[in-house]
């Protein structure tokens, strides 16, 4: 099944106003960056985006907050970036905080078809406000409910014509499981090979998760935090 | 005389076991990595889906791919793994991680821990914290004993949101090592030249002294 898209224009094709998207990445390391820029183009508002973070201030999601473009932010992490926190302590931006690997089990939850589960994490907290807790082998746990999204949004290393999907290193991240949760999923790749050209035993995200693919333009890859030592 | 952040990092290393795989978390926790005591082996994961983590690049060999946690570059050893978020709190909540160190703003006597928020002053978002705090078995708090106000962060009762409750066993800051149990600090341990009195007077909470407390060794 070819899923190839021709460029970034027609790969976001669909995604309108006041819709769900969900936003793969770990701080700039693994986002869609071609995607968001391509966002920001065409100028659609109200989002509500699931993503582990914001981006910062000129580059990743940052850059549609700069825009007013996004409603609501569903994240575990969002320091580093200025605009947010103004947008947020102002009330113009909803801010859903929940714990990372609440997020991330919400996520798989919502592709694999399981609407809800019991976790530990956030019991006696904020995150457990409103929610039913029940305790399994001695220990508080609360429900958790899945997530889904109109469109997932993911940037992989290599992908193939039929949307199988190679990630490289910590850029994997939450990528394969919002892959999963999306009712349409595009796949942004630096690299796109025919069918057969990836090793089948290799495959991180099968096709099926992918509807659309598309070889990124160009990849800045921008590095938040360089660290480098001497000796 | 109190410990520096890397003393605290130094003493929470002793309580590293061969085998064992370890999850640091941001700031003084960091640090715990350079003081891997001679002859054994630990693995190290960071929760944005890497075990088997090492130091920083060199110059010139930063991968925009390659980030722990902090966000910050770093390389990888050998027999290390990459994974995804799910696997990665899987391996979490799993309790496969048999060591969490982490910071926090304030801890109480009961276990509670506060590090993730400040109400109206800083919601940066508790990232992996709440799942690390929840899952782990054990966990080692590493902080100053006062924060920069002078006020004591060992505490009767947490007065921030809370990141977990009841979860920390073990907490080592400038001053001390304390253990958490019955619903009191247990002094074991002090810093060099640091006095029983001096420790008492900078814990808010129950502080429970047992006999002669013995000085670190470093």
């Amino acid at each position: 099944m070819n899923k190839v898209i021709n460029n970034v224009t027609d790969a976001v094709q669909g995604i309108e106003d006041n819709m769900t998207l969900m936003l793969g990445g770990f701080g700039l390391c693994g986002i869609p960056e071609n995607s968001i820029a391509e966002l920001v183009k065409i100028g659609v508002t109200g989002l509500t985006c699931i993503s582990n973070n914001a981006g910062v201030d000129d580059f990743g999601l940052g850059l549609l907050l700069q825009n007013k473009q996004i409603k609501k932010m569903i994240s575990s992490y969002v320091g580093e970036n200025d605009e947010f926190e103004r947008q947020m302590l102002s009330g113009e931006l909803e801010v859903d905080l929940i714990p990372q690997g609440s997020l991330a089990e919400r996520c798989r939850a919502g592709g694999a078809g399981i609407p809800a589960f019991f976790t530990p994490a956030g019991y006696g907290t904020e995150v457990a406000e409103d929610k039913e807790v029940r305790t399994f082998n001695g220990k508080p746990h609360i429900l958790e409910s899945a997530l889904t999204a109109d469109f997932a949004i993911v940037k992989a290393w290599k992908g193939d014509t039929e949307g199988n999907l190679v990630f490289k290193a910590t850029a994997r991240n939450f990528n394969p499981m919002m892959a999963m949760a999306g009712k349409v999923t595009i796949a942004e790749v630096e690299e796109l090979v025919p069918a057969g050209g990836l090793n089948p035993n290799e495959i991180h995200t099968p096709g099926i998760f992918v509807q659309r693919i598309f070889q990124g333009e160009k990849f800045e890859k921008r590095i938040e935090q360089r660290t480098t030592r001497t000796i | 005389m109190a410990l520096d952040k890397k003393g605290i990092a130094q003493r929470i290393a002793q309580e590293l076991r061969d085998g064992w795989y370890v999850n640091l978390g941001i700031g003084i926790p960091t640090l715990v990595a350079n003081y891997i005591p001679e002859g054994i082996e630990v693995e190290f994961q960071s929760e944005n889906g890497v075990l088997g983590m090492g130091p920083f690049p060199f110059e010139g060999k930063e991968d925009a791919d390659l980030i722990n946690a902090g966000k910050q570059t770093i390389t990888t050893m050998k027999g290390a793994s990459f994974f995804d978020s799910a696997t990665s709190f899987a391996m979490i909540r799993g309790q496969h991680v048999q060591l969490t160190v982490l910071g926090a703003m304030e801890v109480s006597e009961n276990g509670d821990i506060a590090n993730w928020k400040i109400p109206g002053k800083m919601v940066k978002g508790m990232g992996g914290a709440m799942d690390l705090v929840a899952s782990a078995d054990n966990i080692i708090v590493a902080m100053m004993h006062s924060n920069r106000a002078g006020v004591s962060k060992l505490l009767k009762k947490c007065s921030l949101p809370l990141t977990g409750v009841g979860c920390v066993k073990k907490v080592v800051t400038d001053l001390a090592v304390l253990e958490i149990r019955d619903g009191a600090f247990h002094l074991v341990e002090r810093a060099p030249g640091v006095s029983v009195d001096e420790i008492k007077s900078k814990t808010e909470g129950n502080l429970i002294v047992n006999g002669e407390v013995p000085e670190m060794s470093l």
